[in-house]
């Protein structure tokens, strides 16, 4: 693979690294607003990879000037900005979800979440005897 | 002339009602609009399944827009089933919601609930009904958004419902997420996103890298989204916390269109010539649905919820349905479609007896179990016929989906398969049996005063295991169209 083809691909090979460290937080990151900003991360790879494949070198927009011209493929444009409307939805719930446990739990870190849990699951062991 | 917008009213009317809902001050106003809507949209599935048994598949161009250019919604066997079987079940639970919602919702918030349910409802009609598959994404996520809600409404009962429904909202974008990257990845190589003009480009195509990574990601995506093993981490809790009408619609209905989904695009999108579907059959889907049916029921025994108990169950008979279609045979297939709509409504019936029970007492853990078969003897026959049909005694879908499920696998000489589908039943069994156990051979705690669950839970309960039964005894209608519509996927229909 020559350089002309890495950098050709440059959009893509940016899809992958935003894509993989956006997984990357949803995955290691215990704290739930990180884990939705990495979740958003992720999606705007998937926005780019719609947008470049759109994307002619030298294509304008879509417009009909009576010339023949090179223009760029609106359809995957129009199509991710449906999945951008998706995207502000999920943040916007996954944040009003954060609210909400901040609320019940005084704490937004997995970990602690899961020891409170955990101690009014087994905790209180004596009146869970038969 | 309306009956030739059927296939659109499917999706609009539940789409226009579920705002119009909102402008409903009260709960049971917007209760009643929204049981109105299932109602209409349960004539509308009969309708159409009657139009496709008639005439074959059904095609409704969006706006007059000419199919490959424009959104298309196909009917056919396949899909017209999974719609019946939404909108029916939809039919059954909102009676049965009325009562348990207005118990485990606060006041203020039961009129977004059934907004939301509205919308759960719309999206999986239109992922069930579309033709495009970019579409079919669209209405992923607008019944995955609201399907979060209606888990977090669960709260009041218990405030691990949020933590549920955030883990299930993180787990539910990354698998709609992937599936949209297998679309783009499909329009890219293709230039169509019609399924059915997708059919015919792929295998012109042929073994072709990104086709490859599509058909990776599409597979992943869903998979994650219908809950195969090892991607179920999100379900056991989202039904365990979720309020008791949600986890009966969920389980019977969100798990089963996804799967529609998932037998759409292997089947029909990539076809069984494309260069990795056996090796994706065979290497992965069928390892993983077996080991889903052993280690989901295994870890059932172990649960102290009854209600997780269940959920886990659910993983284990996603493995059943899936183990069908690893087959790719005409048998195989129709087990899995028969299974997908038995096991709605076995394990619907199933998660409403809990409910009443969780409206009685609060919780449905083993010792709130003890003795309730003298106290809630109606609600506790239901959870033991449902229980048996689960298992898949003769007499119930149960058995009927088992049969072909083993039929098939004896056909395609995976006997060792068929004998380990036996075996995993015994583990239901032990499962259900613990309940049983505790329920008719223990004595209620004496402080007990609670009672039958009400009117109002137990006939929609009934109506479910009537259907079990009924199902059960005259399986031709199930089997006719699961049969068509194994062949409609297969692409040997006649």
């Amino acid at each position: 693979m020559g350089t002309t083809d890495i950098l050709g691909l440059f959009n893509y090979w940016m899809v992958i690294v935003l894509m993989m460290i956006g997984l990357y937080i949803v995955v290691s990151r215990g704290n739930l607003v990180k884990k939705v900003v990495g979740l958003n991360i992720f999606q705007t790879s998937v926005f780019l990879l719609y947008i470049s494949m759109g994307k002619i070198s030298g294509g304008t927009a879509p417009i009909l000037t009576g010339k023949p011209e090179v223009y760029s493929n609106p359809l995957p444009h129009v199509l991710i900005l449906t999945a951008i409307v998706v995207g502000v939805a999920t943040t916007a719930l996954g944040l009003a979800l954060v609210v909400r446990i901040k609320n019940a739990y005084d704490t937004i870190e997995e970990d602690e979440i899961q020891a409170v849990d955990d101690d009014d699951e087994f905790g209180s062991a004596e009146d869970v005897q038969p | 002339m309306i009956a030739t917008h059927l296939p659109i009213l499917q999706v609009v009317v539940p789409l226009i009602a579920a705002p119009l809902s909102v402008f409903c001050r009260r709960g049971t106003v917007a209760w009643a609009l929204s049981f109105i809507v299932s109602i209409v949209a349960l004539v509308i599935s009969i309708a159409l399944l009657v139009q496709v048994l008639d005439q074959g598949v059904l095609s409704y161009e969006l706006g007059n827009w000419a199919a490959p250019w424009g959104i298309e919604y196909r009917v056919d066997a396949a899909n017209a089933i999974v719609l019946l079987l939404i909108s029916g079940i939809s039919t059954v639970v909102l009676p049965y919601a009325r009562t348990s919602i207005a118990h485990e919702v606060e006041a203020n918030n039961q009129t977004l609930f059934y907004t939301c349910y509205l919308l759960c409802f719309t999206g999986l009609l239109g992922m069930v009904i579309t033709g495009d598959a970019f579409n079919a994404f669209v209405f992923l996520e607008v019944s995955s958004l609201s399907t979060y809600v209606l888990v977090a409404m669960g709260a009041k009962r218990d405030r691990r419902a949020l933590t549920a429904a955030y883990t299930y909202l993180v787990m539910g974008t990354l698998g709609a997420t992937f599936f949209v990257i297998g679309v783009g990845l499909l329009y890219m190589m293709t230039g169509t996103l019609n399924i059915a003009d997708l059919a015919q480009k792929i295998p012109e195509i042929g073994a072709n890298r990104t086709l490859v990574v599509a058909f990776a990601f599409i597979v992943t995506g869903l998979g994650l989204k219908l809950a195969l093993f090892p991607m179920h981490l999100w379900l056991p809790n989202a039904y365990a916390f979720a309020p008791s009408a949600v986890t009966v619609f969920l389980a019977a209905t969100a798990t089963k269109a996804a799967l529609y989904l998932l037998l759409r695009f292997m089947f029909t999108v990539f076809g069984t010539g494309f260069p990795t579907f056996g090796p994706a059959l065979t290497y992965m889907l069928l390892p993983l649905a077996v080991i889903a049916m052993f280690a989901a029921s295994t870890v059932a025994i172990f649960q102290v919820d009854i209600k997780r108990m269940l959920a886990y169950s659910s993983v284990a008979q996603v493995g059943y349905m899936v183990l069908g279609l690893s087959f790719a045979t005409v048998t195989g297939l129709t087990s899995t479609v028969l299974h997908l709509f038995n096991h709605a409504l076995m394990k619907g019936a199933l998660f409403m007896a809990l409910g009443a029970v969780v409206m009685r007492f609060g919780d449905a853990t083993m010792d709130t179990m003890r003795g309730l078969g003298r106290t809630m003897p109606w609600t506790m026959a239901a959870f033991v016929t449902g229980g048996l049909s689960l298992i898949g005694m003769p007499l119930t879908v149960g058995f009927i989906s088992k049969w072909y499920l083993v039929v098939a696998a004896l056909e395609s000489d995976l006997w060792l398969i068929a004998v380990l589908v036996l075996a995993s039943s015994l583990l239901a069994v032990i499962y259900i049996w613990r309940v049983v156990e505790v329920a008719y051979l223990e004595d209620p705690p004496v402080e007990v005063t609670a009672g039958e669950a009400p009117l109002t839970l137990l006939i929609p309960t009934w109506v479910l295991i009537g259907a079990n039964i009924y199902f059960g005894i005259d399986a031709s209608l199930t089997t006719r169209v699961a049969e068509e519509a194994a062949r409609v996927l297969l692409g040997t229909a006649s």
